[in-house]
């Protein structure tokens, strides 16, 4: 089924602030949809918004197609992980997790029998007596889980799930999250700051700024196609050329960048003018570095030194100064074993990557 | 680990940081309850002091507890400590009542305001608390502002007897010690995550629900403390039911005070002050057993 959730025209402000801006979003049912900002971004207000905690000051939310934008949170079919877990402090885990059905009047064999399952889900069962604050970090965010997912909602709304763990624990709870998602098939609403973490869970992300979309797309469509500087430079790290366009073709276009003056080509079809201005961005990832002129002629390359270098094991950074004092990014895989670097500071470099590579960015 | 093991001098420092506050206990407690505990023991004379001595002049130890006899016999007594204990509870819930959602409105408030909330809460503190249980008096008596503004209204006939009352101690205990429960109250609600309530309505409670379910007894540390700390000393409150309580209406504080200084019979006020103290360390220990449960939780 299509469009689970429709988000249309929604507006939140608050006084003068516009915190989110006629924002419209289709989700489908069982993704896993992440909602990707910067604080003060308006992300969390979108959340609060379809949870149930704010009113939109226009536009309508509508799940599975029900109307809901004026729904009290205790009537919806949606329930939230909340970023400080909220687990109350004063109940055991047990309760903790059979509060939203107790609060349903399910009968007491079927609580017992959903508070076991639950457990058993995020394998929490030899701590069901144990008081929040005898648990760690990694157990009350199950907790928190288990409860928000007992009650089966049709949508589980998450804010920021993984910000409070560290980093071994969030990429095993990463795709602990993912497992359930699929096992259970709830539609899944992730809000995050963290673009890494929006990119190995999510099967869509919206990237928000000032309380609209910038871009809505597959992780993949996200990080190799950016729709605009912001979307580019927020995902990841990416090199910008400036330039004005010299030469439109059938499906590439040339432009002379107006720092180093070298011409770069883009492929692709672009909708824009001779003269106009544009600028050609590369992923580190995508530019080769070598100390030869590299053979082959289409590429885009550019000659100059390396002004630092950092190695990480599996890769390698450098940062290359062209001739002009402009700063150029390249990521580097360590492919092959060796006692020396590759490259040592102040060697005399080429870079160069494909046309196919480099992305065209207008505003 | 310098903290855990220390040196001598560390030890030194940390037994005089504990004694010093036992040796304030001692001074200003033990002491002054032995004291009176030796004359409680004694009869009263009319000399000065006006008690008999706990070693007679032959040496031997002359104690007697007819005065303790005589505080279980006369029934007067014990229906006065009843009296005291049903109107120091009473003005505990009514402070419970009108502090509760005081203390819930201070907590919800913008940061900003909390501050000058919490300072009109503790202002009165700066009125001597004499005048303002006058104060009362004037609001209270049959030609008062409250008997005026119902009259004026026209709800009555004539002036109603506030003054001299039981109701007017109750309200006089209620008002100077609403800000024990106010404060106390406003401290565990201050700290409540406010995330918790929306966690309880996201799952199906309504606003009412969550409150009973999660703001009530994450509240009752506040609520245990305040309750305390508003009916020990109403209990043995003195000045409140002199001024604005009748002739006839006996209170333990008043018996207290008259017994010491009307009728100057010391052993037997003596006495009344013990069973007082015995009665109120039931609620005393219960508030130092809660306090350090919730210590160790917060631990």
């Amino acid at each position: 089924m299509k469009d689970f959730i429709r988000i249309r025209g929604v507006s939140k402000h608050f006084g003068d602030f516009v915190a989110v801006d006629e924002v419209d979003l289709d989700i489908a049912k069982g993704e896993l949809f992440s909602i990707l900002g910067g604080s003060g971004c308006g992300k969390t207000t979108l959340l609060r918004m379809l949870a149930g905690f704010e009113t939109p000051t226009s536009g309508t939310i509508e799940i599975d197609g029900t109307d809901v934008t004026y729904q009290a949170p205790y009537d919806r079919p949606v329930n939230m992980m909340f970023q400080s877990y909220a687990i109350f402090p004063h109940m055991s885990v047990e309760k903790n997790i059979a509060y939203g059905l107790r609060k349903e009047k399910v009968a007491i064999a079927d609580i017992d029998r959903r508070v076991d399952e639950t457990l058993e889900l995020v394998q929490l069962g030899d701590f069901r007596k144990r008081k929040p604050d005898q648990l760690s970090g990694g157990q009350r965010q199950r907790v928190a889980l288990a409860r928000a997912l007992i009650k089966r909602p049709k949508v589980l709304l998450l804010d920021e799930p993984l910000a409070a763990l560290d980093k071994k624990l969030r990429e095993r709870t990463q795709f602990e999250l993912m497992n359930i998602q699929d096992e259970l098939g709830i539609t899944f609403v992730v809000v995050t700051h963290d673009q890494e973490e929006a990119m190995t869970l999510s099967t869509r992300i919206a990237v928000m700024d000032k309380g609209r979309f910038l871009q809505i797309g597959t992780p993949l469509e996200i990080y190799e196609y950016p729709s605009g500087k912001f979307v580019a430079d927020f995902i990841g790290t990416i090199n910008k050329f400036n330039g004005t366009v010299k030469s439109v073709h059938e499906d590439s276009i040339v432009i002379e960048c107006v720092e180093t003056g070298a011409s770069l080509a883009a492929l692709g079809k672009h909708e824009v003018d001779v003269g106009q201005f544009v600028c050609v961005a590369v992923r580190p990832e995508k530019i080769f570095v070598g100390k030869h002129k590299p053979d082959n002629d289409d590429d885009n390359m550019m000659q100059g030194v390396v002004d630092d270098l950092g190695y990480l094991g599996n890769r390698s950074l450098y940062r290359i100064r062209l001739a002009d004092g402009k700063i150029v990014l390249v990521s580097s895989q360590n492919r092959r074993r060796s006692a020396k670097r590759f490259l040592e500071w102040d060697d005399e470099v080429w870079i160069s990557w494909r046309p196919r590579s480099a992305v065209v960015l207008l505003d | 680990m310098a903290a855990s093991g220390g040196t001598s001098k560390d030890q030194t420092w940390r037994r005089v940081t504990i004694a010093i506050p036992y040796l304030w206990l001692l001074v200003f407690f033990l002491l002054p309850f032995a004291i009176i505990l030796k004359i409680s023991l004694a009869d009263p004379v009319i000399a000065q002091p006006p008690f008999t001595p706990t070693i007679d002049e032959h040496g031997d130890l002359a104690v007697s507890a007819d005065s303790f006899t005589f505080l279980l016999t006369d029934k007067l007594y014990a229906i006065t400590y009843i009296r005291s204990m049903l109107m120091a509870g009473a003005a505990t819930l009514l402070c419970l009542a009108l502090g509760f959602p005081m203390a819930y409105g201070i907590a919800r408030a913008v940061p900003s305001t909390r501050g000058l909330l919490l300072l009109l809460v503790v202002l009165p503190f700066w009125i001597s608390f004499l005048l303002r249980v006058y104060a009362w008096m004037g609001l209270l008596n049959n030609y008062g502002v409250i008997n005026n503004v119902l009259m004026w209204l026209g709800w009555i006939e004539q002036p109603v007897q506030f003054m001299y009352t039981d109701f007017a101690i109750f309200i006089g205990l209620a008002y100077s010690y609403l800000p024990f429960m106010i404060l106390p109250l406003y401290a565990t609600l201050e700290r409540m995550d406010l995330d918790l309530l929306e966690a309880a309505q996201d799952l199906g409670a309504s606003r009412t629900r969550a409150f009973w379910d999660i703001t009530w007894p994450l509240a009752r540390t506040g609520v245990i403390a305040g309750c305390l700390l508003v009916f020990i000393p109403a209990m043995g409150e003195y000045v409140i039911p002199y001024l604005l309580g009748g002739s006839e209406s006996l209170l333990i504080g008043r018996v207290l005070f008259d017994e010491f200084f009307v009728n100057r019979d010391w052993p037997l006020a003596s006495a009344v002050a013990i069973v007082l103290l015995l009665l109120l360390v039931v609620p005393i220990v219960l508030l130092q057993r809660y306090q350090a449960r919730s210590q160790e939780s917060a631990a």
